[in-house]
């Protein structure tokens, strides 16, 4: 079979008043990875409950893997493996509880459930903590927890609502480790995520959406080219030396450099190496830095550049030099 | 990846049954790990007991109950502890509003509906289990009972009777109270909402006080409660004094209204909050 594993074709959901998604158009093919990437309110949540089943579209229509979310969730509920926003495990069950009850309630054999709660709760660490009830685990061991029980009937497809966000950067690395073996291992994942870093690091191709829209799409090499990729930004102690700067970064930079009394940036490409080409450059110009730091684009640059107002809608839009991070 | 994993066949009476009793399991393996829950909803029934018999017992007449030769504190504590049983699992409806309130301010609502289970498995389950915790309050209430002077004198089998149709009347409000649950916009509302009605409900009934004591049309109301016809028949079952009952139809055939009414409720209710639970997300 040669059809995708995920299509959605003018997917609207209205609550009420509010218009939560206003005509979104998805694929996913299969064992890929695709970044749901938008802000707070986007409507993310809303096209993963669509596509899990648990929404109904107001107009539109889904297919997973061949079937119909709407006409045949019983099939779709079959293929797939939800990780929710929330946490979703009973935090006073131990861990093995929580998969054991899943696996019975996907109707698969004790006997494989048994052998697969153990399978999972090794690959995810938590053997040791395997028979202690969940509400005792850290922030990262409830999400691995939580991420192991959509895969008990090895799902081949997976949907993941924001998996790192609340997560400390150490378990967010983790988090990130489990995603990549198990895409390495075929399955499908459409994940959601707040983060274009997040995104950039598991997802093939990235769905940017705002406002219940598509704006962008693209793998993410694309869309930071099309807010400028990384930048270059260094600031020199003495100001009569700007010119032997300048020409230093142009030296290493793709693109012409912007000064700001003794800040200087400009568009690189070829990611850390080009620091150190800048150190040699300046070096050998006899400059001497205060600061040098290589600026990756952020969603919010992406949101900027695409949509002209900022990611955070209760945050005034300020109006940075474009492709500018504002850290 | 397409890997054949085996599924289990289809049970003879569908997946609902097979999915709510593992649902059911381990809600009530929950409990077990929250064993203050249990005893807190065990000790405030106990409360009541000892207050009613030892505050109020003698200042309540039962007209027409008991033998001459007993004082009305006696007469009062029999016809008592059937009554303070139909409060207490009434409020068995309070836990199940809680524990749907609780599952959809997690994601677990989402899981179990991305599941292929049965879409009436949660609610069966939780009903179920809060239904089987009323087992273990009922027969530490009926110890304290036994303790205070409370006597079963109309036989065994009668009193299994009783105590079945209490815990069908546990069921049929946690029903109720799953309901009231799932349209709760949070836990802490829930567990006021949860409690409120259940004042009104049990105290407009004959569970503490005759029928007779209340005015022609709370009368009328409290006959047609199915907690006054659940306490009626469990009187009637366990040997205790009933009192007279005034003139109306479920208050001559207690058992039978007890059972019907139970029947129409889990029937409304159920279908209810099924559809309703099918179309939840989490909070
Ligand atoms: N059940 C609901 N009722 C009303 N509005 C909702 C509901 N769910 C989501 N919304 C609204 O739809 C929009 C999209 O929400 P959501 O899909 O949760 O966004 P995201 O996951 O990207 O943060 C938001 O404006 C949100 O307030
Ligand atoms: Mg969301």
């Amino acid at each position: 079979m040669t059809q995708a594993a995920v299509i959605a074709e003018g997917l609207v959901k209205e609550f009420g008043s509010v218009k939560a998604l206003n005509g979104i158009d998805l694929t996913v093919e299969r064992g890929q990875v695709v970044g749901l990437l938008g802000p707070n309110g986007a409507g993310k949540t809303t096209a993963v409950r669509i596509l899990s089943t648990l929404l109904t579209p107001t107009a539109g229509r889904a297919m997973i893997a061949g079937y119909d979310v709407v006409k045949q969730p019983e099939q779709v509920r079959k293929a797939i493996g939800l990780t929710g926003q929330a946490a979703a495990v009973n935090e006073y069950l131990t861990g093995r509880e929580n998969l054991m009850m899943f696996g019975a309630l996907y109707h698969l054999p004790k006997t494989y459930v048994k052998e697969r709660t153990d399978y999972l709760l090794e690959s995810f660490e938590l053997t040791e903590a395997a028979n202690r009830p969940a509400k005792t685990y850290s922030g990262g061991m409830r999400r691995r927890l939580d991420l192991a029980s959509s895969l008990i009937a090895q799902p081949s497809i997976l949907f993941l609502d924001e998996p790192t966000t609340g997560l400390d950067p150490r378990s967010r690395l983790g988090m990130w480790d489990v995603i990549n073996d198990l895409v390495a291992n075929g399955t499908t994942v459409l994940l959601t995520t707040q983060y274009l870093e997040e995104a950039d690091q598991l997802a093939q191709q990235i769905v940017v959406i705002d406002h219940g829209l598509v704006i962008a799409k693209g793998t993410a090499e694309e869309l930071k080219d099309q807010i400028g990729g990384d930048r270059i930004e260094i600031s020199i102690v003495d100001p009569s030396r700007v010119n032997e700067a300048v020409d230093a970064i142009r030296a290493v930079a793709s693109g012409e450099p912007l000064v700001e009394e003794l800040k200087i940036s400009a568009p690189v490409s070829g990611g850390s190496t080009v620091l150190v080409e800048a150190v040699r450059a300046l070096d050998s110009q006899g400059v001497e830095v205060s600061d040098l730091v290589l600026r990756r684009p952020t969603l919010d640059d992406v949101f900027l550049h695409l949509t002209g107002h900022v990611a955070e809608e209760d945050k005034p839009a300020e109006k940075p030099k474009r492709g500018r991070s504002r850290s | 990846m397409t890997s054949v994993i085996p599924t289990r066949k289809r049970p003879l009476l569908g997946w609902n049954i097979t999915d709510g009793a593992a649902v059911s399991r381990y809600d009530l393996v929950q409990t077990l790990r929250v064993p203050e829950l249990m005893f807190f909803s065990i000790v405030q029934p106990i409360m009541f007991v000892l207050l009613f018999a030892y505050v109020f017992g003698g200042a309540i007449p039962i007209p027409g109950a008991g033998e001459p030769s007993e004082s009305s504190s006696e007469i009062y504590r029999n016809y008592l502890m059937p009554g303070i049983f139909g409060q207490t699992v009434a409020f068995a409806a309070a836990a199940s509003t809680v524990g749907m309130a609780e599952a959809m301010s997690t994601g677990l609502i989402d899981r179990f509906r991305s599941l292929p289970m049965a879409n009436g498995a949660v609610l069966i389950g939780r009903t179920f289990a809060d239904a089987t915790r009323q087992i273990l309050v009922l027969a530490v209430l009926s110890l304290t009972g036994l303790l205070v002077g409370w006597r079963i004198t109309g036989g065994f089998w009668n009193a299994v009777l009783a105590y079945l149709l209490l815990l069908l009347f546990a069921y049929t409000v946690s029903w109720i109270g799953a309901s009231i649950g799932l349209v709760m916009p949070n836990v802490e509302t829930a567990s006021t909402a949860g409690l409120v009605w259940l004042f009104p409900v049990t105290f407009i009934s004959n569970a503490f006080v005759p029928l007779s004591s209340l005015p022609t049309f709370l009368q009328a109301v409290a006959a047609f409660n199915p907690v006054s016809t659940v306490v009626l028949s469990a009187r009637e079952l366990f040997g205790n004094p009933t009192g007279i009952q005034p003139d109306y139809w479920p208050l001559q055939n207690p058992i039978l209204y007890t059972i019907i009414s139970c029947a129409v409720l889990i029937a409304v209710f159920s279908t209810i909050s099924i559809r309703k639970y099918s179309k939840t997300t989490s909070r």
